[in-house]
């Protein structure tokens, strides 16, 4: 409060104090300002003219301005301003065009001193000279802008835009002879008080109307716009361009901006339209105001600070007629209720999270930041007032990267490839398809083909050393794929790479880092080692690789997670003798998440691990009794393919109905089938898998699919002389009555099969052809062309 | 209009439609093509066209109706040379076979401008031509306001964000409540027009013969539609809480509800202009065709169609009017020059005055025509004159306190992106537009004038400037001008000829439909200004 006490040193008057109040007026306000030592408000509007003087606790109606019996338009306000240097002086702009001046020195009833009916619309705006007393310029609706003097009857001198209405004039605060004016069309021009013929200088600051604009009190080159566009923009004038230096977006169209006294970057802000808040915003910060006064119930027609070296008090009229007085230190702060989290994926699977680094690596050696950043020069350096700063947020941006090779779909074009559809006994199928997908590192697929070969083969034929190697496979992957999912969730975030970031600017330079929070890895299969917010717990991934199922587990831990554990096990609940094995994994989870030592994770998965293996592989052998029917296990395996297809894997879906054929297709309906088919051809187009995607649509029983094949098989074919389609005959052209292709070996009319080069359009009889270029390398036509016959 | 309402039957000719979907099948595929913007392509579809229809001679199959609708349009309207020659021949041919051919009875777009005066003022062919190939048709709206192409260009912009870009109402509900805004003010070619794009759009016909068919979300419409075709001053915020009410059974979201009122005031405006244009219908609108021969006693003259303005010649009276024009500019001069001091009680009182001055516009009211009867509740409800001592009149608004530039503006872009950019744009051209001529004079400000005329419409709807002297509309405006322009903006479907006529008579025809213009753009912004102001509130 020591500034405070310098200004009313200054200005000799009671100190400014007060609280956020509010009264009533009788009518909608358009406009208000204050006298210079802040004692006193007018508030102005169509029905209004009043003058207030502001107390500790209350507003009290010093003056009623609209005298008369039937108030003349003249009383119809548009904008008031009171002057700053001489403080019984007012003038206000009315809406059907005139300019009049108030003296509150008159002794009788009417104050009105002068009239100016310069204008032929309605004047928008007026604006007495800083420092000049009798000068007072104003803007209008017309176009015109005109410069008062307040000894002589009539305006001095005229300015004219050359463009729709003035919105708003401003005097330079510090330089004495300039002004700006914004218009209805986007302009912000700059003029020389000197010069009425041309303006100094004219940009397109918005789209659309600019409504407002402020000089910065303390730095001569600062103009800030406001707009219907729903921007704030801020110009530095100094330069030969007006350069816009700070864009703070809204979210409604801006009618009022004013710069906050002594702070820099600070600006309040009020709407036209919808919202009725006003913001004050950090012109550095434009993404979320900096502070946010709420009272109003209408929109806010008037800002304006209460004292011009005094940043605490904000004046504010509004249409739902009340006037107030918001404290600052009552205003709301929309930074303290923002969400400090974010979470995107990206194009290729790698998913960044930005979070409060408090959140993130809060570990006893960094240091919460005194104040703001350093970098910039703060304004009253000597004491810093945490609430005037932007509540401290640096946020840390971490980006995990997947693995080069999974986040391709690299498994999905290989698997494609490389599995074998029909074409063998269903057994070797299964194996040939397995191996691939344990080749392909997808071992739950490859369990999955295995069992499938289990359960629908003929009984009779010995595989169980096969199975045996599967199972034990699948088991020691699995738990170690939950413990990776677990990973994500512990406060320590597994992380690959990891960017610190604060402000949108990079800290590298901060050596608050530790060595051992920067790690990274490109490379996923390596354990990660991350801090804990309390222990320096160290956690583990595990050896699965991360395809992209696994990768959604990120987001959706939970619930991708528990089928990740126990969809490969739906296949064994009906033995009734391991009906407690999904229970191993959930438990262990339980422990994790609730144990703050997750570094005995490793020796819990190493010791269950043959423990599980063990309980399988030991009731696996009479599980081959041929007493089930194979049919036994087509609800499960439609479940099972249901799941895939959920999944996103709807390859799996695809490939095990056609290589399980009749055995599975009439348990699953025939849309969802078709679905199926539809989806992965899709995708297999998508990745120019030609033939693959033909042999499904081969394969497939699918009514609808297989014709898809037999559809736009017809060649619609031109005649080579004149062009035209060719309509009845493929050989015979009905208009010029040429034979339109000829065998360029024999020079007869093809009627047949017609080959041609692609390369010189060439051609003829197919066997014409093929002997031909046995023999001779050339085109039989002569053209020298080396064609090819493949 | 409908993107491509070939083979969209018009009403009543619902019988033909069966017969038409067997066998136009290719002539309607060859009607799209002919819009196409390959010169060649049309060509070829043109072609096809004239063989279908000849081979339909050849073989003693029946011509539908609707081709030979199609065709007779395409010959009449098409601003393509070439295609309008051969419609017009193989109708020809047509008849010479002995099929019965429609003919077209309207000699032009407009029942009140001659087409050929109307062609010598058409500034050029390629507006209409970039129309015919884009909307696939050409009809009498586009055809006179071609005469002022910057306005036609942005008015078919927004049209076709209204009715075929992406909103939140589906397209046949658009044509919908453009049809049922349409039969507010008994605009027969409107609903036959808006009509068709609802078929089109997969409409349902039922919905056409009454509105009882229609769903009652489409109903609620009823009351803001009525309110906002005749007397919009009284939308308040009540009747946007009805409609949009979490209570109510079928609320409307804010958005979809900017989207139901700009169509309805856009539909209301247009009736405006197409009444007082005196719109010929389409010739394959009902009323705009007819298989009889001509009689030879008469020479083809005007339909006599009930729903089409008659044609009275108005212009008998033509006394000495080149006075009059002279005397206008006089006043408009002195009035720019005039630095006169008025108190402010005359000045409420001339704003008063014009309101409430009565203007005869009522001549008769004719019940509402067939087509449109099933699709109006309440269609005795008029646009009605203030109370001439001003003390039961409703509030007046003040254009500062809700303007279009500062509120209403944000408001619909804010709802429905884009769309108050089209309509600023719109209104932006319509009120600078200026060709510097009046009647035989050259170099004319003629800005007083069009804003007397936008201020007396506003006037009119209660809307009052505070900086404006309403003393200037009565030196402007003579007493015939308000005649029509009252006539047009608040009982449109009464204007007639004899009414057009008679103001402006030594202005060109172009003058007259700009004038119209204003009047249906001012109209247009008044009623949305109301409507967007109960929306304000609501959202308060």
């Amino acid at each position: 409060m020591e500034k405070m006490s310098r200004v009313t040193t200054a200005h000799s008057s009671s100190a400014i104090s007060g609280r956020t109040m509010f009264c009533h007026l009788d009518a909608p306000a358009n406009a208000i300002s204050v006298c210079r030592d802040a004692t006193q408000v007018v508030v102005a509007g169509r029905n209004i003219f009043k003058i207030y003087a502001l107390e500790e606790e209350q507003f009290v109606e010093k003056l009623n301005l609209r005298v008369g019996r039937k108030p003349s338009l003249n009383f119809s306000c548009a904008d008031v301003m009171w002057h700053q240097m001489e403080e019984n002086l007012l003038a206000t702009a009315a809406t059907n065009g005139a300019v009049v001046t108030w003296n509150l020195g008159k002794p009788s009833r009417n104050k009105q001193d002068q009239l100016f009916t310069e204008h032929k619309r309605t004047v928008n705006k007026v604006c007495f000279h800083p420092t000049d007393v009798y000068m007072l310029l104003s803007g209008s609706q017309d176009g015109f802008m005109k410069c008062f003097d307040l000894r002589k009857k009539e305006s001095v001198s005229t300015f004219s835009g050359q463009s729709e209405s003035v919105r708003d004039v401003q005097f330079s605060i510090k330089d004495y002879f300039t002004f700006a004016a914004t218009f209805e069309n986007g302009n912000v021009q700059v003029w020389d008080i000197r010069r009425p013929d041309r303006y100094e200088r004219m940009f397109t600051a918005h789209t659309g109307p600019v409504f407002c604009c402020d000089w910065h009190p303390d730095d001569r080159g600062w103009l800030a716009t406001g707009g219907r566009d729903k921007m704030v923009k801020v110009w530095d004038m100094t330069t030969n361009r007006a350069k816009e230096i700070y864009c703070v977006q809204t979210i409604a169209s801006v009618a009022r901006v004013k710069w906050r006294p002594e702070k820099k970057f600070h600006l309040a802000t009020c709407s036209m339209m919808v919202d009725h808040n006003i913001y004050v915003w950090d012109v550095r910060r434009p993404f979320i105001p900096f502070a946010t006064f709420e009272e109003h119930k209408d929109v806010t027609t008037g800002i304006v600070w209460r004292h011009q070296h005094d940043p605490h008090f904000l004046l504010s009229g509004s249409k739902d007629s009340t006037l107030y007085q918001h404290m600052f230190k009552d205003a709301t702060r929309p930074v303290d209720k923002a969400n400090p989290e974010g979470l995107c994926f990206g194009l290729f699977g790698d998913l960044a999270f930005a979070a409060k680094e408090s959140l993130i690596s809060s570990d006893a050696n960094r240091k919460p930041y005194p104040g703001g950043d350093r970098r910039y020069p703060i304004f009253f350096f000597k004491k810093p007032d945490p609430t005037e700063q932007f509540a401290h947020v640096s946020s840390a941006l971490s980006v995990f990267e997947t693995d080069l090779d999974s986040n391709r779909m690299d498994w999905f074009v290989k698997t494609a490839q490389l599995y074998l559809l029909c074409g063998k006994p269903f057994a070797e199928l299964c194996d040939h398809n397995a191996k691939v997908a344990r080749e392909l590192k997808r071992p739950q697929v490859s369990t999955t083909w295995t069992m499938l070969r289990i359960m629908f083969s003929d009984p009779a034929n010995p595989t169980t050393p096969g199975l045996n190697h599967s199972l034990s496979n699948k088991l020691g992957t699995l738990p170690l794929m939950n413990s990776f999912s677990m990973k994500e969730m512990g406060p320590g975030m597994g992380t690959e790479s990891r960017l610190e970031r604060s402000k949108g600017e990079s800290r590298q330079d901060n050596a608050h880092l530790e060595p051992g929070i920067l790690h990274i890895s490109n490379n996923n299969e390596e354990n990660e080692e991350t801090e804990g917010s309390e222990g320096q717990a160290e956690y583990m991934f595990g050896d699965a690789e991360l395809d992209d199922d696994d990768l959604y587990s990120m987001e959706h831990e939970n619930q991708t997670e528990e089928q990740e554990c126990t969809l490969p096990q739906e296949a064994f609940q009906l033995r009734h003798e391991i009906m407690d094995n999904p229970s191993a994994p959930e438990h262990l989870q339980q422990d994790k998440a609730d144990s703050p030592h997750v570094s005995g994770n490793e020796a819990e998965v190493t010791c269950l691990t043959p423990i599980e293996s063990f309980s399988l592989i030991s009731i696996s052998q009479p599980l081959f009794s041929p007493h089930l029917p194979a049919s036994f296990f087509c609800p499960i395996v439609r479940e099972m393919l249901s799941y895939y297809a959920e999944q996103g894997d709807v390859q799996m879906a695809v490939s095990v109905l056609i290589v399980l054929g009749d055995r599975i297709r009439k348990e699953i309906d025939d849309l969802t089938q078709e679905h199926w088919y539809m989806s992965y051809i899709d995708l297999l187009q998508r990745f120019e898998l030609w033939n693959v995607s033909n042999e499904v649509i081969k394969l497939s029983t699918c009514s609808a699919i297989t014709c898809l094949n037999q559809a736009s098989t017809t060649l619609h074919i031109n005649c080579s002389n004149c062009k035209r389609p060719m309509s009845n005959k493929g050989w015979i052209c009905d208009r010029c009555h040429q034979c339109a292709s000829v065998c360029a070996v024999c020079h007869h009319v093809v009627k047949g099969l017609f080959v041609w080069c692609q390369g010189c359009s060439h051609g003829g009889h197919l066997e014409h052809i093929m002997n031909w270029l046995k023999s001779s390398a050339h085109c039989p036509a002569g053209c020298g062309h080396l064609c090819e016959y493949t | 209009m409908a993107s491509n309402g070939y083979n969209t039957p018009g009403l009543g000719s619902g019988r033909h439609r069966y017969e038409s979907e067997s066998d136009v099948g290719p002539t309607v595929n060859s009607l799209a093509r002919l819009c196409s913007k390959d010169e060649d392509e049309r060509a070829a579809s043109l072609e096809e066209l004239s063989q279908g229809v000849l081979a339909c001679l050849g073989s003693d199959r029946l011509i539908s109706k609707q081709t030979l609708l199609n065709l007779l349009r395409l010959s009449r309207s098409c601003p393509l040379q070439e295609v309008r020659g051969r419609a017009t021949e193989l109708l020809h041919t047509a008849q010479e076979q002995g099929v019965e051919v429609p003919r077209a009875l309207a000699s032009g777009p407009s029942a009140f401008i001659p087409a050929k005066e109307m062609l010598k003022e058409v500034p050029d062919q390629d507006i209409l031509i970039e129309s015919f190939l884009s909307v696939g048709r050409v009809d009498h709206i586009t055809m006179v306001m071609a005469m002022h192409p910057a306005y036609l260009s942005c008015f078919l912009r927004t049209q076709h964000a209204l009715l075929e870009m992406d909103g939140p109402l589906p397209r046949h509900w658009r044509h919908y409540i453009a049809v049922m805004a349409a039969a507010r003010h008994h605009c027969s070619y409107l609903v036959q027009q808006h009509s068709a794009g609802f078929l089109d759009a997969g409409g349902e016909e039922s919905w056409l013969s009454g509105l009882k068919h229609a769903p009652t979300k489409l109903r609620s419409l009823q009351t803001l539609n009525k309110l906002l075709a005749h007397r919009p001053w009284l939308i308040t915020l009540q009747h946007i809480q009805e409609l949009v009410c979490p209570g109510a059974e079928h609320r409307w979201s804010l958005a979809e509800l900017i989207h139901a009122v700009i169509l309805m005031a856009h539909a209301h405006s247009l009736c405006s202009f197409g009444w007082g244009c005196g719109l010929n219908p389409e010739p394959n609108h009902i009323g705009g065709y007819t298989f009889q021969l001509p009689s030879p006693s008469h020479l083809p003259r005007s339909p006599h169609s009930p729903h089409s303005p008659a044609h009275e010649d108005g212009r008998q009276e033509l006394g000495d009017g080149a006075m009059e024009v002279e005397v206008l500019m006089q006043r408009m001069v002195e009035l720019q020059q005039q630095e006169e001091e008025c108190t402010q009680e005359e000045m409420v009182t001339r704003f008063e005055r014009e309101r409430s001055e009565s203007i005869p516009t009522t001549v008769v009211r004719e019940a509402p025509p067939d087509l449109v009867l099933g699709l109006v509740e309440e269609p005795e409800f008029r646009y009605e004159d203030f109370a001439p001592k001003g003390e039961q009149s409703p509030p007046t608004m003040r254009a500062q306190d809700y303007s279009w530039e500062d509120h209403g503006f944000s408001l619909v872009n804010r709802l429905l992106p884009d769309m108050g950019q089209l309509l600023d744009e719109k209104f932006q051209v319509v009120s600078n537009m200026t060709y510097h001529r009046m009647a035989m004079h050259e170099g004319v400000d003629t800005h007083t004038l069009r804003k007397a005329l936008w201020n007396y419409i506003h006037c009119l709807y209660g809307i009052r400037y505070d900086d404006y002297d309403y003393g200037s509309v009565n030196v402007l405006l003579e007493r015939s001008l308000k005649v029509f322009v009252k006539t047009m903006a608040c009982h449109p479907e009464q204007t007639t000829a004899r009414v057009y006529h008679a103001f402006w008579r030594h202005f060109r025809h172009s003058e007259k439909v700009h004038a119209n213009l204003i009047v249906m753009e001012a109209r247009l912004q008044a009623a949305l200004l109301y409507t967007l102001r109960a929306i304000t509130h609501y959202m308060r």
